[in-house]
């Protein structure tokens, strides 16, 4: 096994090009496992943190964010909450202060396991990844990025290099089911986001199901429901209507962290919660403006 | 391969090194420094906790080549001055683990002291105010103790961050 570690992204496109095998490690967090318990013996580890442009973060003038794939969770909760407040409640939940200070989104979508948490706040924000290559960049929607369980959009040669979060237009929010508050790979998680001014809804669902997912039959149902000119609190019907769809949009299985019934059951209740959250402070938002 | 790291103030080189060898093998097996512990390979513990350049990690779960030219600080590095191991003034950390009776078999210790240490520094080293419960209970979240069931290292986070507040007192008094 070899470990190139180069210092610049061209370097890094053309190490890759070379060797589409390399394993490309940033935080290290999945990559090391696997290592350390010979469960991965690639030729070539190809080290992303000495470049210093995926490290970092921007504003590109027009509300959106552009985050590169190298920045840790740990920086994310601290820089990012207004601008990502979704991503941000997402990352919050993620392991340990520890792993916080290494794991990164590029990472999480590099490994594209269904239980990543920063993945549901990708989906429900309609926020785009960037994929470089010797050949150039392209985004792809993370709603396009995730094929099949651990399949992803990204090919051989491409490095996920950022990002991108639109401005957010309203309150977005995040749950998680587990067996304590830290520490735990999610039983399944919800992400809600409202775009008060495209006056559409954004969901994103975890760990229930072969790759994250979004319930977009419950997208439109939301989007009707609410009252975009003065945002008042809906019909318990409809509350629970929401849940029920996002149940119905999971596609979970039975496995040792929970069974498919309660995955289920889960999502119902952190749908109706999240929207609970949201149209508070939509509400509130409203009120100020 | 080769790799050299700045190990608790002191440049250090490691030879021979495995591409995919972790940093803590790197400390533990390779620079004579057994503080930091295995315990899980799999940053589920934080027995391995030290800093890399200024922020707490899992060796476990960082690459030997990921640290080349860094700086690191492993349990070794906390008490203050000259001298070797026992020889040496603990840190004010170290010293509340063990006023408190913290410390048991002492396997996670070492991790504990590196966050906690991180912990205080963020805190009332940077003239905040003490940890809460909850804050305390959220920074050591990643660092698992099987014989104590926390309480006493609870005590052991609170004694510290008193004893460093009266001493930022003082110095700033003086
Ligand atoms: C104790 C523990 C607890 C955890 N808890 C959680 C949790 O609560 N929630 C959660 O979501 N995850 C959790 N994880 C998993 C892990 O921390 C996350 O998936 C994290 O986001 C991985 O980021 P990383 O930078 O460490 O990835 P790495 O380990 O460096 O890489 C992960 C994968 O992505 C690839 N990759 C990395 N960067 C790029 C890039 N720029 N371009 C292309 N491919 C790339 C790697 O080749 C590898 O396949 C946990 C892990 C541990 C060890
Ligand atoms: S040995 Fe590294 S976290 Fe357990
Ligand atoms: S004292 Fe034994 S594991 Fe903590």
């Amino acid at each position: 096994m070899r470990f190139l570690s180069p210092s610049t992204l061209q370097e890094a496109l053309e190490a890759k090009a070379e060797h589409p095998g390399a394993v490309p490690i940033t935080g290290g967090t999945d990559v090391m496992v696997e290592l350390n318990f010979d469960k991965r013996r690639p030729d070539l580890l190809l080290d992303l943190t000495r470049v210093a442009e995926l490290g970092r973060w921007e504003a590109d003038g027009e509300g959106r964010t552009r985050l590169g794939a190298a920045v840790p969770y740990s920086r994310i909760i601290a820089e990012l909450p207004a601008l990502a407040p979704g991503l941000a409640k997402a990352s919050r939940t993620v392991a340990s202060p520890q792993i916080r200070n290494r794991g990164t989104v590029g990472g999480n979508l590099g490994g594209a396991s269904p239980a990543g948490d920063a993945l549901p706040p990708l989906l429900a924000t309609d926020a785009l990844v960037e994929l470089a290559s010797v050949r150039g960049t392209r985004t792809v929607r993370a709603r396009d990025y995730f094929l099949s369980f651990r399949t992803t959009a990204r090919r051989d040669d491409e490095l996920i290099t950022a990002v991108v979060l639109p401005a957010p237009a309203g309150p977005q929010h995040f749950a998680k089911i587990g067996t304590r508050n830290a520490m735990v790979i999610a039983v399944t998680s919800f992400a809600l986001a409202l775009d008060t001014r495209g006056r559409t809804v954004g969901t994103g669902i975890g760990s229930a199901g072969p790759t994250p997912l979004r319930a977009e039959a419950a997208e439109d149902f939301l989007a009707g429901e609410i009252d975009w000119d003065s945002p008042a609190p809906l019909p318990e019907a409809a509350v629970r209507r929401f849940g029920e769809l996002v149940a119905a949009a999971a596609r979970p299985i039975d496995d040792q962290r929970g069974s498919a019934a309660y995955r289920r059951h889960a999502l119902s209740v952190m749908a109706r919660r999240t929207l609970t959250w949201s149209i508070t402070d939509y509400r509130k938002e409203a009120a100020c403006a | 391969m080769r790799v050299n790291i700045n190990v608790n103030g002191q440049n250090v080189t490691a030879d021979d090194v495995w591409a995919g060898e972790s940093l803590l093998y790197v400390l533990r097996e390779r620079l004579g420094l057994p503080g930091s512990k295995n315990a899980c390979e799999q940053g589920e513990c934080g027995s391995c906790t030290v800093y890399l350049d200024d922020v707490t990690v899992c060796s476990c779960m960082v690459a030997a080549g990921q640290a080349e030219g860094r700086s690191v600080r492993t349990v070794e590095g906390l008490a203050q001055g000259a001298g070797k191991g026992g020889d040496r003034p603990l840190n004010s950390v170290q010293q509340a683990f063990l006023d408190a009776g913290a410390v048991q078999c002492g396997f996670c210790t070492p991790g504990l002291l590196v966050q906690t240490d991180d912990l205080l520094d963020r805190t009332v080293g940077a003239g905040l105010p003490a940890p809460t419960d909850p804050e305390i209970r959220e920074a050591l979240a990643g660092n698992l103790c099987r014989c104590t069931g926390y309480e006493k290292i609870l005590d052991a986070v609170r004694l510290a961050a008193d004893r460093l507040a009266d001493t930022d007192n003082a110095g700033s008094n003086a």
